[in-house]
């Protein structure tokens, strides 16, 4: 239950992109076409599914105020925590190049559609964000924070195929033309956003509501996927 | 400008306006949304970046011919962390209360697109002086669009500049407040800045035709 409610959680209402705006660089850079935008939403959310858990390790038992307790009494009160986001980042850094040549090696289909996005994704704030947003929310388990990572992929995934499949759209649209590309596609954001603060209220009901709510939810999304999913192929 | 020479000044010009970073090269975003709610965390997020990009372009053009060109994006990481654990340590010591507001965003400099966008584009081909001009500029267009924000977004929704109220009390109905005025509380919400920023270009661009896009 504790999963289901962080993963939903992730997903809608502290989407990466539309609540704390994180990735818009990648976001806005390579939302023109669905079929790109399709292969840089899974890289991300590959990477933020391996990333968050490390990262957990790493903050749990050599970053976080006491961690060190394990190597001995001696190192109990050694507080690294100043270090993280150095440590955060080298792990991101090493973990993209090791996904790159292990993906390479046994997959090579894999590696030519995500291929080109890995080493973008480096410096895609939505990775660090996640591990960051990972510390500073204490999230409690292994477990948790592999959902979480899983949960604020997809979440990134839906922002980005949502905003190529409109942009692809726009173009046969009249848009003033000081507006036209990288204006219109802000204040779309904009008002995705609005659109999807109304998720807000989907975890704040009693104990009965948010479990009714959560089933809602539940059958719902497998039908958005797959909407998304029939979109893209039509766009293909 | 005896100082600095016609082709340095445009390094600092530039980056102001018809080469914006946010607005034109579309690098950084993610930061300039999120902590624009209010004018003073967009000032200090703009100072933050200023020393970052300022001091990170020089020791990026001082080591540019040592760095093997393989592991370079993992030297500048290392060289932009280093610098957001000084200015995050700074911040916590001396204004602790503003470190809390801008929480992730602080170490999120680590992975604004502008620094590392500067690095590779100009650090890693120019000498000390000119990239530190470049930094400047670059980060003082940052700086421009966050403060702009900022103030509209403070002045429309809370109705303060710098938590100084400047439209009269709300409460006690004085000011522009007792003419009916209300805040737009929507301000506050971090969609509007996106649509600020929009609104930004919108205007930018109308102004400077060669800018539009196709």
């Amino acid at each position: 239950m504790e999963h289901l409610e962080l993963f939903f959680k992730s997903i809608f209402i502290d989407n990466m992109v539309f609540a704390t705006f994180l990735g818009m660089c990648s976001y806005l850079a390579v939302s023109k076409k669905v079929s790109t935008a399709v292969g840089l939403g899974a890289a991300v959310i590959f990477v933020l599914a391996i990333t968050v858990p490390l990262n957990w390790l790493l903050d749990q038992y050599v970053l976080q105020p006491g961690a060190l307790s394990w190597m001995g009494a001696d190192y109990a009160d050694y507080d690294l925590s100043f270090l993280s986001f150095i440590m955060f980042i080298a792990t991101i850094a090493t973990m993209v190049q090791l996904v790159e040549i292990v993906v390479e090696k046994f997959s090579p289909s894999l590696y030519n559609s995500l291929g080109i996005f890995l080493p973008l994704i480096a410096v895609n704030c939505a990775i660090l964000g996640g591990s960051l947003f990972m510390q500073s929310r204490e999230i409690a388990t292994l477990g948790l924070a592999t959902t979480y990572g899983i949960g604020s992929g997809i979440g990134w995934f839906l922002a980005i195929l949502a905003i190529a499949a409109i942009r692809e759209k726009i173009r046969y649209s009249n848009v003033p033309p000081a507006l036209r590309g990288l204006g219109i596609t802000f204040i779309i954001t904009g008002l995705m956003a609005i659109g999807f603060m109304s998720f807000g209220g989907m975890l704040t009901g009693g104990d009965e509501d948010t479990a009714e709510e959560k089933t809602v939810e539940v059958q719902v999304t497998p039908t958005e996927n797959t909407e998304l999913a029939n979109n893209t192929k039509i766009e293909e | 400008m005896g100082l600095l020479s016609k082709k340095d000044a445009a390094l600092i010009k530039d980056p102001l306006a018809d080469n914006n970073p946010i607005t034109i090269q579309v690098l950084g975003i993610c930061s300039a949304l999120a902590i624009t709610a209010e004018l003073e965390a967009s000032i200090v997020m703009s100072i933050s970046v200023l020393f970052v990009l300022g001091v990170g372009n020089v020791v990026i053009s001082l080591m540019r011919n040592i760095i093997p060109s393989k592991i370079r994006i993992i030297v500048q990481l290392i060289v932009v962390a280093t610098l957001v654990i000084i200015v995050d340590l700074v911040l916590k010591a001396f204004a602790y209360e503003l470190s809390k507001t801008l929480s992730v965003f602080v170490g999120l400099i680590i992975t604004n697109c502008i620094i590392m966008g500067r690095f590779e584009a100009f650090a890693l081909g120019n000498g000390p002086w000119r990239s530190f001009l470049d930094g400047i500029g670059n980060a003082l267009g940052y700086a421009v669009i966050l403060i702009i924000v900022g103030f509209f977004r403070e002045l429309l929704g809370s109705g303060t500049l710098l938590g100084i109220p400047v439209l009269g009390d709300p409460i006690e109905k004085t000011g522009l407040y007792g003419f009916g005025y209300e805040n737009n509380g929507f301000m506050l919400l971090s969609p509007m800045a996106l649509i600020v920023v929009g609104i930004i270009i919108w205007v930018q661009r109308s102004r400077n035709k060669d800018l539009i896009e196709d």
